[in-house]
C-alpha cells in the first residue's frame, strides 16, 4: 500500500518546527506504524539524509516509551492502543497521515517526534511511592488482601506513564496519570500509611509542573493504552480534600 | 589469570548465612565516602542502585531509555519464582535448587543457584511491601500458578504484567532516593567505555544521548545491570534498544565473558509475518499452563484449526514428553516446535508457526477465569494480529529471549576486574544453560537487592580512605579520546548501507546458525559471514547527521559494532563445546530419537573467554562441580 506522511521536524525546543511530508510506496498493511518509520528512516540514512527521531522501545505496548500524535489523535485512531500496537491495516491505501509529538508544556520537544517526560519522574518522586527499604518487610502473607481490592490496585497500577493522557487532554492535565499511582497505593493497605502526605506533594507536584486542571471530559481514559479509568481521579480528589481536612483538623 | 568463584566453605545450605556473618562491613558514617556507578535501572540495575543509596553510599545511576521505569525489565510477563511452599506441594529452598540446576542441565554453580532459591523468600515479602499487587486468592492469600519444567506451583504473578509491576515498585523506591539526593540518575544516558585506573574499575565515560556531549563519571566501583544480549538475532522478544555494549566494552577491558552462546529460545512468541518486522512480541510462557500445542497431523492440512478434529492433531509435547506434557522447560518445547516446523508440520502462511489452543481450557474453566489469568495477554495478541484469540488457536513460534551467558562473576557478583559488579541478566551465573521461566526477573530482583548490597561492602570496606576518585586522572582522559574517536570514526564512514539492513543479516545468520541448533559446519561458515559483516559495516555503513544531538542511528551504529564482535565470540564458543547441553544443542551430539547428549567428562565447566587485544579470545574453565546434587541425564518424559 502507499501512504503519503506528513511529519513534524524539529531541530530542538529554541527552534521552529515544520512538516515535512513523505510519500512511502510498497508498505504492507501487517506492518506496524513504527516499522513505517524504519522503513522511511532506512531510506533517509541510505541517502544520508538526517532521520526521524522517534521514541520506541518494547514494541510490546508495555514500556510506554513510544509517543505520537497520529492524525491527531494520541497513539493513533485506536482507543486503547499504544503507537506500536497500531498497524497500518487501520489505514487506507493512498492515505495521508499526519504525524506529531506529544504536545504540552510539561513535554518539551527534544527532536522531532521525541519530548521530555521528565515531569513524570518527579511527580512520582514527589510521593508516588511506599516507604519500605529493602530488608523492612514483614513476611508476605502476614496482611491478607481481598483478591477484588488487590485486582481494582491492579487496575490502577497497570498505568504505563506514556503520556498519552495529557497529549489527549484539552487541558493538558495528568489528573489521570496522577491518580492512578494515588489510587493504586492508597487501595493497598501497606500503602495506607502515607496517604495523606503522597496526596498532597503529588498533587502539588503535577500543578507545578504545568500541568493543567481537569475538567472531566474523560477523553484521556480512552487513548489510555491500559483503560485505566475516570474512577481513579475521583479517588485523587476525594484523597486531596480529606487529607487537607485532616489537616486542618 | 586463573578463575576463583570465591565460593564460601561450609555446607551448601550454611554458605551464604556464613558468608554474610563474616563478610566485611562499611560503617554508616563511612559509605557517605563512597560514589558507586550503577549502569542500567532494570530490577537489577535498579534494585542496586534503590538498596545502595537506602544504605546511604552515593549513588549514580544511568540508562538509555527517557525514565527508569521503561527499563526491558517491564516486558516479563508470566511471573516470579519463591520457594514459599503457600500451596503446601511439597515446595522448598532444595527443590527449587534442584529445579533450577537440573533445569539449566547441570552447567551452572551450585552456590549461586542456592543463594538464590534462599532469597527467593524474602524477595516475595519485598515486592508486596512496596505495593506489588500480585494475584490473590479470595481468602486474600497470594496465588500461584505452575511454569515450565518444575512439579510446583511457586510463581507469583501479577496478572501477565509481573514484570512491569516489580519494576514500578522497584523505579518507585529509586524515585524516592533521587528525591531524597541519595541517588542521581542519568537518563538518556550510554556508557560507551570503562574507566579503569591500575588495574581497578574507577568510572566510565558515557554519552548524553540528547546533546551528544560525551561525559567522565569517576566512581570507587562500578555496577553493570545492563540485561542481555538478544537482540543480536535482530527479530527477539527483546526491546529495540536492549544491548550487549556496557558488557562488551567491559570486556575489552579485561571482564571474562562466560558462556556467550547459551542463548534461550523461548518458544512462545508471535510468528515473524514477514521482512518489515522488527519484533517479534513475547507470550508468556504462563500460557503453556492451560494452553495446548499442537499441529495437524497432516502436511499442509489447509483446514481452519477449528475444523480439524482431535484426531487429526498431533499434540507433539504431549506426546514425546508425558510427564510435563506442555510444561517442558523452554529448549525442549523450542526444539520440539523447531523439529515439527523442519518437518513440514508449520503453520500458518509462513509456515513457521504452531498452534497454542485454549478451546480445552475455556471449555473447562470457562471464559472469564481464562480472561481473568491471561486477558491482557489476548488483548494483546488481537492488536497484534487482529485475531480474536478466544475464537481460534493462537499461532506461536521460536524466537530469540534470554542470554544465559553473560560477564563471569565469582560468588560475591564481582567480573574479573577488580570494583566492576554484573547483577541480572548481564551476569551468568544461575541459569545453567538453559533459565527456568519466572527464574528470570527473580535472579534480576535478588542480585539487586539482597546480594549485591551484601557482597558489594567487601570490595568497599578497603576504599574508605580512597577518598574522592578524580575525572582529571589521564585514564578519564584517554577513555574519553578513544570514544570520541569511534563516534567520529562511525560519523566519517557515510557509507550507503542502513545500521538496520546489516542487523537484519546478521540476525539472519545467527537464528540459523547459533540458535535452536547448531552444528560444525554451519557455525564455522556463520564465522565466516560475521567477519564479511563486519567489513561491510566498517567500510559502508550509513550513519547520517552529527554527534550534537539526539540521532538513533549513531546509537545504533555503536552497538551493531558491539555485537558484531559478540556474534565471532557466540558462534566460537558454541563451535568449542562438543557437546549438548540446555539450550546449546549441537546436531552431532544427540540420541536417535533427537534428545541432547551432554558431555560431563569433557564439558563440565563454564567456559570465561578473555579479550586478547584483537580478533581472538583466550579459553579459561572454571570447571563446576556439583556436591549436593546427583548429576543425571535430564528427562522430561
Amino acid at each position: 500500500m502507499k501512504i503519503h506522511l506528513k511529519i513534524w521536524r524539529q531541530d530542538n525546543a529554541n527552534t521552529p518546527g515544520k512538516m515535512v511530508a513523505y510519500d512511502l510506496d510498497n508498505l504492507s498493511p501487517d506492518m506496524s506504524f513504527l516499522e513505517m518509520l524504519d522503513y522511511l528512516n532506512e531510506q533517509l540514512a541510505a541517502k544520508g539524509e538526517r532521520t526521524v527521531e522517534f521514541d520506541h522501545d518494547c514494541r510490546e505496548g508495555i514500556c510506554g516509551q513510544c509517543a505520537l500524535i497520529i492524525n491527531g489523535q494520541a497513539h493513533g485512531p485506536e482507543d486503547h492502543y499504544t503507537t506500536c500496537q497500531t498497524h497500518l491495516r487501520t489505514f487506507k491505501d493512498g492515505e495521508t497521515i499526519f504525524v506529531e509529538p506529544f504536545r504540552a508544556k510539561a513535554f518539551p520537544v527534544l527532536r522531532d517526534l521525541k519530548v521530555d517526560r521528565g515531569s513524570f519522574d518527579r511527580i512520582i518522586q514527589a510521593g508516588g511511592y511506599i516507604s519500605a527499604m529493602t530488608g523492612m518487610a514483614p513476611e508476605a502473607n502476614s496482611i491478607p488482601i481481598h483478591h477484588n481490592i488487590s485486582e481494582s490496585a491492579f487496575d490502577s497500577a497497570a498505568c504505563i506513564g506514556c503520556g498519552a493522557c495529557v497529549a489527549t487532554c484539552k487541558n493538558s492535565s495528568a489528573a489521570l496519570f496522577t491518580s492512578a499511582k494515588i489510587s493504586h497505593l492508597v487501595k493497598l493497605p501497606q500503602g495506607e500509611v502515607e496517604r495523606q502526605e503522597r496526596v498532597i506533594m503529588m498533587v502539588n507536584q503535577h500543578d507545578d509542573e504545568g500541568f493543567g486542571s481537569c475538567t472531566h471530559t474523560g477523553a484521556c481514559a480512552v487513548a489510555c493504552p491500559q483503560e485505566v479509568s475516570l474512577d481513579n481521579i475521583a479517588r485523587m480528589n476525594y484523597e486531596y480534600n480529606r487529607a487537607l481536612c485532616e489537616i486542618d483538623s | 589469570m586463573a578463575l576463583d568463584a570465591k565460593t564460601p566453605d561450609g555446607p551448601l545450605k550454611d554458605k551464604w548465612s556464613n558468608y554474610k556473618a563474616k563478610t566485611k562491613l562499611v560503617n554508616p558514617a563511612n559509605r557517605k565516602k563512597i560514589d558507586i556507578i550503577v549502569v542500567g535501572a532494570g530490577l537489577s540495575g535498579g534494585g542496586a542502585a534503590a538498596s545502595l543509596s537506602e544504605m546511604g553510599y552515593n549513588v549514580k545511576v544511568f540508562f538509555f531509555q527517557d525514565t527508569a521505569r521503561r527499563s526491558h525489565s517491564v516486558a516479563a510477563q508470566g511471573g516470579v519464582n519463591a520457594a514459599k511452599n503457600y500451596r503446601n506441594d511439597g515446595d522448598n529452598v532444595y527443590r527449587m535448587f534442584y529445579d533450577t540446576v537440573k533445569g539449566g542441565d547441570f552447567r551452572s554453580r551450585e552456590s549461586n543457584v542456592h543463594r538464590m532459591a534462599e532469597c527467593s523468600v524474602e524477595l516475595i515479602d519485598h515486592m508486596v511491601a512496596q505495593g506489588v499487587p500480585f494475584g490473590r486468592e479470595y481468602s486474600g492469600y497470594l496465588s500461584n500458578r505452575s511454569f515450565g519444567g518444575v512439579l510446583v506451583s511457586r510463581t507469583f504473578y501479577a496478572r501477565g504484567q509481573t514484570g512491569q509491576q516489580l519494576l514500578l515498585a522497584t523505579y518507585q523506591a529509586m524515585m524516592k532516593q533521587v528525591k531524597k539526593g541519595n541517588l542521581k540518575q542519568f537518563n538518556r544516558h550510554e556508557m560507551l567505555d570503562l574507566v579503569m585506573i591500575d588495574g581497578k574499575a574507577r568510572g566510565i565515560i558515557a554519552r548524553n544521548l540528547v546533546t551528544g556531549e560525551v561525559e567522565r563519571h569517576a566512581a570507587h566501583a562500578v555496577v553493570l545491570g545492563t540485561g542481555g544480549f538478544g537482540k543480536i538475532y535482530y527479530l527477539s522478544t527483546l526491546a529495540m534498544n536492549s544491548n550487549g555494549s556496557a558488557t562488551w566494552r567491559a570486556h575489552k577491558k579485561g571482564a571474562y565473558f562466560a558462556n556467550p552462546s547459551w542463548t534461550q529460545i523461548h518458544p512462545t512468541a508471535l510468528p515473524q509475518a514477514g521482512d518489515h518486522q522488527s519484533k517479534l512480541t513475547l507470550m508468556s510462557e504462563s500460557l503453556r499452563n492451560d494452553g495446548r500445542i499442537w499441529v495437524p497431523k497432516r502436511k499442509d492440512d489447509d483446514r481452519l484449526p477449528g475444523d480439524i478434529p482431535a484426531e487429526d492433531r498431533d499434540y507433539y509435547l504431549e506426546r514425546r514428553y508425558p510427564a510435563f506434557g506442555n510444561l517442558v522447560p523452554r529448549d525442549v518445547a523450542s526444539r520440539a516446535a523447531k523439529e515439527r516446523m523442519d518437518a513440514g508440520f508449520g503453520v500458518g502462511s509462513m509456515k513457521n508457526a504452531v498452534y497454542l489452543d485454549f478451546k480445552t481450557a475455556i471449555a473447562r474453566l470457562g471464559i472469564d477465569t481464562i480472561k481473568e489469568r491471561y486477558g491482557n495477554l489476548f488483548t494483546m495478541y488481537r492488536k497484534i494480529t487482529g485475531i480474536d484469540a478466544y475464537k481460534e488457536p493462537m499461532k506461536i513460534s521460536p524466537a530469540a529471549h534470554f542470554s544465559m551467558g553473560g560477564l563471569w562473576v565469582d560468588y560475591e557478583l564481582q567480573t574479573t576486574i577488580p570494583g566492576l559488579f554484573a547483577v541480572g541478566e548481564a551476569n551468568f551465573a544461575d541459569h545453567g544453560a538453559n533459565r527456568l521461566g519466572a527464574n528470570s526477573l527473580l535472579q534480576a530482583s535478588v542480585d539487586g537487592n539482597f546480594v549485591l548490597p551484601n557482597t558489594i561492602p567487601n570490595y568497599l570496606s578497603d576504599e574508605i580512605r580512597t577518598g574522592a576518585i578524580s575525572t582529571d586522572h589521564p585514564e578519564f582522559a584517554k577513555a574519553e579520546k578513544d570514544v570520541i574517536a569511534q563516534v567520529q570514526k562511525l560519523l566519517d564512514i557515510k557509507g550507503t548501507m542502513p545500521v538496520d539492513n546489516i542487523h537484519r543479516r546478521l540476525g539472519k545468520v545467527m537464528f540459523a546458525e547459533v540458535a535452536m541448533s547448531r552444528n560444525e559446519k554451519g557455525l564455522i561458515w556463520a564465522i565466516e559471514e560475521i567477519k564479511s559483516l563486519k567489513k561491510e559495516f566498517w567500510s559502508n555503513v550509513a550513519v547520517p547527521g552529527d554527534s550534537n544531538g539526539p540521532n538513533s542511528e549513531l546509537e545504533k551504529a555503536g552497538r551493531l559494532a558491539d555485537y558484531l564482535e559478540i556474534a565471532q565470540l557466540m558462534a566460537k564458543d558454541a563451535l568449542d563445546r562438543k557437546e549438548s547441553c540446555g539450550a546449546h544443542f549441537r546436531e552431532e551430539y544427540q540420541t536417535e530419537d533427537g534428545e541432547a547428549v551432554r558431555n560431563d567428562e569433557e564439558f563440565m565447566y563454564s567456559a570465561a573467554w578473555e579479550w586478547t587485544d584483537g580478533s581472538d579470545w583466550k579459553l579459561h574453565k572454571e570447571e563446576l562441580d556439583f556436591k549436593d546434587i546427583k548429576v543425571a541425564v535430564r528427562s522430561y518424559k
